[in-house]
């Protein structure tokens, strides 16, 4: 096989597998289109028309976008050193929470301390209970996956039971933050947005996308979180302790999880709320895969999967919202199995 | 009396938890992570409903939970013995897909996005003296609390005394041992896989039968607390089981203390705390099979 | 007269463009024991793997008592009575010795049910006929090496293997081991079964077998009775090549130790001793060659002197510093330079483009970067260096590790190793499976590292390598240095000799 065609190959490879799963999860959600008798073309101009046509739309899909964003650069961070990161629902959760405790707190800080210090505040919340797992992968060889999964509950319940004090009466929310706290809304600087929730997460978001793509491919230590990823024993050989770059990795893949929860608590409602998390981690596992791991990739995965998320809402009248959440399951189970399916295909050509 | 009225709270808590745990455990003994649990019990209660509400038999309901259970682990199964695709992402995105896809039924037919229309539950077994036990009687006369107690014993056996069980040990250990012999990794792979369908579907047909209606979400993350179970019971059926009691009596626990100045959400987390000990080994340390996670490719074995 | 056993004819086996088998022909006759002998990489295994159905030969036939067969996999193989054992066990640890043996034809009740008491008895009844003592009702995790070996033996006998196939069978063993090992097989024999012995151990093959056959490079180049040859001879068909001309080396004065082990024990991932006591240093200015059979210890030795291993005992000094029992990044620091065995699974991150291998060990250096950042320019400016120098193809920083040929990504990791400013280099089997250009290639530059006064420690399971380049030269046998000499006074066929046992008696060092 000649050297263009491998090159070829392997340029495509990352694109095809992507592709393949959201054309076949489209097609796959027609055929549910159809079986409650809408149309689906239809639909589907709809929702792309609705979520990407209009100002407002745009500024949904964004909106939704943000915090996938987030979850999607905290799972691949995890990936590029070979682990998965499932907690990321969790520290998300827990950094939407310290931010809200730290907005509640700073009633008469100035915007340039509040600010950075509730973000600072999440990204600390979300690392330290990233760095869990790590801890115990390095110390005691424990699985990521499980403890991760495991810590997902203990946030959840850890937060209702710090928050009984704080919640407003008779809600599960708690006060507003303090207005130097909030991040400002985006139709502030683009009138185009009117109305969307959109705010400055959204802007956030794209800078530690930066600033993830920097530090992998970049820096030395970036440098050696993919060694380990890909090859741990030729890592070890470099000099690189195992243990520790895992433990850092998962730190700072919560760190970054941690920051998505300011979309919602410091971007667009000012308060913390039970449950608002509502499945962006897992979602960000999805947005990792589409985005293959690679910050751009991310981005753009995130905008797909926000366009959808507001897509469904705009045809809710219709079709029921709920056929984005297949959509967006389906893209995981086929993008996944696609890759194995073209990766054979490829090494048949290659052989 | 209260002791036994827990008691009897703690194992009727207990018996969806110890479906989905043994299941789990025969699905990983296998080799095959299956985190899709939740999933699958879900997409199992809404059969159930199904089931019971088009016929108004829920023993219908039952055999359409099974199905349903089967039919969405085959659907792990394709992806990940038959693919070869990463086992923890196929079983997260059957958690999605059935979040989605229960959702979307449920409003189809009952047009209503939080619960459906009213359905018979499983009638008592006729225990006779038994049911005059305080407490416990009432329990001990339900059929899935039996069933639940049968599938334990029989996946016990099926795991440690079965032929089938020691291929399907091997598999989990040392694929290429049993390929060398000639058995057949992806068949034992996913007959594993849907057995723990089959059982996680009997417990998403308790839990609609106990509501007597299916509500969106209404396995509330117990798959997940069924795969710490098996995890804490070392992945043998028995201990799974065991490991559910004690989950279902620290619920009950929390039930009990209920409008107490304890706090609740302390007991919420323990069968969480109790896993993360356990895996790092400070109960006596919980050893996965040895090759679960790993798709087995022949190609890269030959 | 009867039909060979089993007769493998005319087969040719390739991998990509290397031919592993070529127009092999090998026949085994019914209730012998046949060695099949031959260097690391000269198609004893890949010849068994056609036999058991692991590999399908690409040209060539096979013959079961003179009837042509198809062996499509090892299930195939299992009914036509044929067994292997191979180097490494096929066992389930968790579970009994007469599950393991018994996994796949399970005595069973009517209900599927495994009946653990019938199994256990008929293993014990195998156990016993053929004088193999097992535990049956024992987890195999908690046996001996030597035990396991003994349960894979069973378990090929249990599924009916009347020729069986061990692949270097002593590679694990402990010499009491061997010992009962040979016992076990003597009595196989005389019970009807016919063994094929894969091996580079001479003494095994004169202790044991009738026949041998002797591979080289792909290709029998003898075969014969073992009563009728000696030795030194089957050791010269083995090695037998001609010796390549000595390179001209430069003067050298007699100079300080640079690479200093003392007293050095290592043990292997299963906790055994692998090094037992070797002393050794290795001067400025000079190469020490160490000539043995892979599996005497030489890996555990490498990793540990690379910092990869902890050793178990004993000291190890790099350029005056002890760097014994630190971590390999330390090694490093202290100059040390390594050309691991296994280039794919230490020495090269094969999804990384060529540039970010060439900085593997030294992905802290001040020049590569600014504080944190690694500059990629300052990567792709050193590769480009490197990449001419080095002659890799194609010369493209960019390209990823895993698309060059095994020559190209040897010649990638002496580049990194050989640039990296190290007093000390580890070299192991550099130029293993590489064209013949990249081999002259890569001694040149090995030559000019000891020229410009480093000290390099090579080892090498190529004899006519470590003759060419070596100083002086250690033979390895069983964790020790069996042997010492110069490479005026010792040839392949001497060396053979030591690489094969003889001088384990006394020891060295």
């Amino acid at each position: 096989m000649s050297a263009g065609r491998a090159r070829a190959v392997r340029l495509l490879l990352p694109l095809g597998a992507p592709l393949l799963a959201v054309l076949l999860a489209l097609a796959a959600g027609a055929l549910f289109i159809l079986a409650i008798g809408e149309h689906p073309v239809e639909i589907y101009g709809l929702m792309l028309s609705q979520s990407l046509g209009t100002g407002y739309g745009l500024g949904q899909t964004l909106f939704k976008a943000t915090p996938l964003i987030f979850t999607g650069l905290a799972v691949a961070l995890g990936f590029r050193c070979g682990l998965f990161n499932i907690g990321v629902e969790g520290q998300l959760y827990l950094g939407g929470f310290a931010a809200a405790l730290a907005g509640l707190a700073m009633k008469s800080a100035p915007p340039l301390i509040a600010l950075p210090v509730a973000l600072a505040a999440a990204a600390l919340a979300g690392g330290a209970w990233g760095a869990i797992p790590g801890v115990l992968k390095a110390r005691f060889g424990a699985h990521e996956v499980i403890n991760s999964i495991m810590l997902n509950f203990i946030a959840m319940a850890l937060v209702s039971y710090a928050g009984h004090g704080l919640f407003q009466h008779a809600t599960v929310r708690t006060a507003e933050i303090a207005p130097a706290a909030a991040l400002p809304r985006l139709d502030a600087l683009a009138p185009a947005l009117r109305g969307s929730p959109a705010n400055a997460a959204l802007g956030l978001a794209v800078l530690v996308a930066l600033a993830v793509g920097v530090l992998l491919f970049r820096t030395r230590l970036g440098y050696e979180l993919r060694a380990v990823g890909w090859n741990a024993p030729a890592a070890e050989y470099g000099g690189v302790s195992i243990g520790r770059t895992q433990a850092l990795a998962l730190a700072l893949s919560g760190a970054v999880a941690g920051l998505g929860g300011c979309n919602f608590v410091l971007g667009y409602k000012h308060w913390f709320e039970l449950g608002f998390s509502g499945g962006v981690g897992f979602l960000g596992i999805a947005v990792a895969l589409l985005g293959r791991n690679h910050p751009i990739g991310v981005i753009v995965a995130a905008l797909f999967f926000g366009a959808l998320s507001y897509g469904g809402l705009v045809i809710n009248q219709r079709v029921p919202r709920e056929l984005v959440e297949v959509l967006q399951a389906l893209v995981i189970l086929l993008a996944i199995g696609s890759q194995q399916v073209l990766e054979r295909v490829a090494r048949r050509m290659q052989a | 009396m209260s002791v036994l009225l827990f008691l009897a709270a703690a194992l009727r808590i207990s018996v969806p938890y110890t479906f989905a745990a043994v299941g789990a455990s025969l699905s990983e003994r296998g080799g095959v992570i299956n985190i899709g649990i939740e999933g699958i019990m879900l997409n199992s209660a809404l059969a159930y409903t199904l089931g019971a509400y088009a016929t108004g038999n829920p023993w219908v309901g039952v055999g359409a939970a099974v199905l349903a259970g089967v039919l969405t682990a085959l659907l792990h199964a394709v992806v990940t013995v038959g693919l070869k695709a990463d086992q923890i992402t196929s079983g997260l995105g059957i958690n999605l897909l059935a979040a989605g896809l229960t959702k979307f039924v449920l409003l189809q037919v009952f047009h209503s996005s939080s619960n459906s229309s009213r359905v018979v539950g499983l009638p008592d077994l006729p225990v006779g003296a038994l049911s005059r036990l305080p407490a416990i009687g009432a329990v001990l006369a339900q059929p899935m609390v039996v069933l639940a107690l049968l599938v334990t014993l029989g996946a016990q056996w099926l795991v440690f005394r079965s032929v089938f069980g020691l291929r399907l040990r091997a598999m989990g250990e040392r694929p290429e041992a049993g390929a060398a012999l000639g058995l057949s990794v992806a068949g034992y792979r996913t007959r594993g896989v849907l057995l723990s369908g089959a059982l996680a579907g009997l417990a998403g047909a308790w839990l609609a039968s106990e509501q007597h209606c299916f509500t969106d979400g209404i396995t509330g993350g117990r798959g997940y607390i069924a795969i710490a179970a098996m995890i804490v019971g070392k992945w043998s059926p028995f201990g799974a089981a065991l490991a559910c009691l004690l989950f279902g009596a620290a619920e009950a626990l929390q039930i009990t203390l209920q409008g107490s100045a304890f706090p609740n959400e302390l007991l919420q987390m323990l069968p969480y705390l109790v896993t993360m000990l356990a895996l790092a080994g400070f109960i006596g340390r919980s050893v996965a099979p040895r090759a679960i996670g790993i798709p087995y490719d022949a190609e890269q074995n030959a | 007269m009867a039909p060979p056993a089993v007769a493998l004819r005319a087969i040719t086996r390739r991998f990509g463009s290397r031919v592993a088998n070529r127009d092999v022909t090998f026949e085994l006759e019914r209730g012998e024991i046949h060695a099949l002998v031959g260097e690391n990489g000269a198609g004893k295994t890949t010849l068994m793997r056609v036999l058991y159905g692991l590999l399908q030969p690409d040209s060539g036939t096979i013959e079961l008592d003179g009837r042509p067969v198809r062996i499509p996999d090892p299930a195939a193989a299992m009914k036509l009575g044929l067994g292997m054992v191979h180097q490494h066990f096929l066992l389930v640890d968790t579970l009994t010795v007469a599950e393991n043996i018994t996994l796949g034809h399970e005595p069973h009740g009517p209900l599927s049910g495994y009946r653990r008491a019938a199994a256990e008895r008929e293993v014990a009844a195998l156990a016993e006929r053929y004088h193999l003592p097992v535990e049956p009702g024992a987890a195999v995790s908690r046996l001996s090496v030597g035990a396991q070996q003994r349960v894979e033996i069973l378990k090929a006998l249990y599924h009916g293997a009347r020729v069986l196939i061990l692949d270097e069978p002593t590679a694990v063993l402990t010499p009491q081991e061997v010992d009962d090992l040979f016992d076990v097989l003597k009595n196989l024999r005389e019970q009807g079964v016919t063994l094929v012995l894969i091996t580079h151990k001479l003494a095994e093959v004169k202790a044991l077998a009738h026949r041998v056959t002797v591979l080289r490079a792909g290709e029998v180049v003898g075969r014969g009775a073992v009563a009728e040859l000696s030795v030194e001879r089957i050791a010269e068909l083995m090695v037998g090549r001609p010796i390549p001309p000595l390179a001209p080396r430069a003067q050298r004065e007699a100079a300080v130790p640079l690479l200093e082990v003392h007293d050095l024990e290592v043990r292997d991932a299963r906790g055994l001793p692998a090094v037992r006591g070797v002393r050794l240093d290795v001067c400025a200015g000079e190469i020490v060659g160490i000539a043995g059979v892979e599996g005497n210890g030489q890996h555990e030795l490498i990793e540990c002197l690379a910092g990869l291993r902890p050793p178990a005992r004993g000291q190890i000094r790099v350029a005056g510093q002890t760097v014994s029992g630190r971590s390999a990044r330390e090694h490093a620091a202290a100059g040390l330079a390594h050309i691991p065995s296994d280039r794919l699974r230490r020495g090269l991150v094969p999804e990384m483009t060529l540039a970010e291998n060439l900085v593997l060990g030294l992905q802290h250096r001040p020049e590569l970067g600014r504080g944190p950042l690694l500059s990629r320019r300052a990567l792709i400016e050193r590769a480009r260096g490197l990449l001419d120098e080095y002659d890799v193809r194609p010369p493209d920083p960019m390209a990823r590790a895993a698309a060059l040929s095994g020559g190209n990504q040897q010649k990638l990791i002496a580049a990194r190793e050989l640039s990296r400013g190290a007093t000390v280099i580890l070299a192991a089997h550099p130029t293993r499976g590489v064209d013949l250009g990249a081999i002259a290639f890569l001694h040149q530059r090995l030559l000019a590292a000891r020229d410009a006064g480093r000290a390099i420690l090579l080892v090498s399971s190529e004899l006519s390598e470590i003759l060419a380049l070596s100083d002086r030269i250690f033979v390895m046998f069983d964790g020790r240095f069996t042997h010492e000499t110069l490479p005026s006074r010792t040839d392949e066929r001497v060396l053979g000799l030591y690489m094969t046992g003889r001088g384990a008696e006394q020891g060295v060092a």
